[in-house]
């Protein structure tokens, strides 16, 4: 099994679950082509919580950036508390920021 | 299936007032022709439950399973409302004999390898998408509304059946020798899919139910088409099978009841 399971590429699924959400990862999985794949990801992801959409991407089509880079990624981000959106007051009526 | 399924609260169904006693009996059998198809079926794919080729698939029949018995559990508590006889979902599933049962004969063949799997659920639910688009129509919106709600999932299955199904006939020399044995052994009982009964006609003219001989050409001209995309050859049904809307069923059936009903008939009434 593991031997035909390895044929099939691996695919990243993102599911957005309303409308005017963006998509989020939510796993992967295997299929063989692109249409298996989404059947795949509607029974794996969607059953319970109903999605409203989906992707499906190969997985080595995804360019990820080194965890050696975090430092400099990452890092000028933290120490200025005015670049957090949580320095700023969000008025109540503004949903899903 | 501890919760009860309320359809409008009624005793009995508004569509069952104005039938004569043997219409209504017609059209009892009619209703759990459709709920043991859903119920059989879904039982079957049941068993695929832990063993499908690949996690992702597993996952895939089993969710057809479940809309399967879905379906069935909306059916079979119509059926008793219709029949106003007191019987319940449960009672219809668990408390009748093989010679009760009105499921097309295709329902109860063995899983076999995926590919039996897979050319089985696309035959029948080609065959329930036809019926369910028709039934969506029916003068009675008890079943219009059943048929309208299994159309959206019956869509589905047979999307994914018929993918797998195109992947397999178009796949390796191993895959399509598997898929064509597979529709070659299931054809002759796709004859009885489309074979109204007598007792049916009044149903028909009254536009309860659909006469399912409407339902070839559609049906047909849906399967010439995945066939032919899975460079699959059509078989002959030379011996066509018959029977499941009068009880005759082949010997499967008594073990898929033996395995369903056991712990009504040895715990009658057990809930957990």
């Amino acid at each position: 099994m593991s031997d035909r399971k390895a044929e099939w590429p691996l695919w990243e699924v993102f599911v957005r679950s309303r409308q005017g959400l963006a998509h989020k990862h939510v796993g992967s999985l295997h299929a063989p082509d692109a249409e298996m794949a989404i059947q795949n990801a509607r029974d794996v992801y969607t059953r319970r919580q109903e999605g409203q959409s989906l992707w499906v991407v190969r997985s080595t089509d995804i360019v990820a950036s080194s965890p050696d880079d975090k430092g400099e990624l990452f890092d000028p981000a933290n120490d200025k508390v005015y670049r957090h959106p949580t320095f700023y007051d969000v008025p109540d009526a503004v949903e899903n920021m | 299936m501890a919760e009860t399924l309320t359809m409008t609260g009624e005793e009995t169904a508004p569509a069952a007032a104005g039938l004569s006693a043997a219409d209504r009996t017609a059209y009892v059998d009619y209703l759990l022709h459709l709920g043991d198809a859903g119920l059989i079926l879904g039982h079957r794919l049941s068993e695929w439950c832990g063993h499908g080729p690949i996690l992702e698939e597993d996952i895939a029949l089993t969710n057809i399973a479940l809309d399967l018995i879905g379906q069935a559990r909306m059916l079979l508590t119509y059926a008793g409302r219709v029949e106003g006889a007191g019987r319940d979902e449960d009672a219809l599933a668990y408390r009748r004999d093989v010679t009760d049962f009105r499921n097309p004969l295709i329902c109860e063949q063995p899983n076999g390898d995926f590919a039996m799997t897979v050319a089985r659920q696309f035959l029948v639910s080609a065959w329930a998408y036809e019926l369910f688009s028709a039934l969506e129509r029916s003068a009675d919106p008890d079943l219009a509304g059943i048929a309208a709600k299994s159309l959206k999932e019956v869509s589905y299955h047979r999307r994914h059946a018929g993918e797998w199904l195109i992947r397999l006939g178009d796949g390796t020399d191993e895959s399509k020798r598997r898929a064509q044995d597979a529709l070659d052994d299931l054809w002759i009982f796709t004859d009885e899919l489309f074979e109204p009964e007598d007792a049916d006609r009044p149903l028909i003219d009254a536009g309860l139910v659909v006469d399912p001989a409407t339902l070839r050409a559609p049906w047909e001209a849906m399967v010439d088409r995945v066939l032919g995309e899975a460079t699959l050859d059509k078989p002959e049904a030379e011996y066509p099978r018959r029977g499941g809307r009068r009880g005759a069923h082949s010997e499967y059936l008594g073990y898929i009841l033996a395995d369903l009903q056991f712990l009504q008939r040895a715990y009658p009434d057990a809930r957990w």
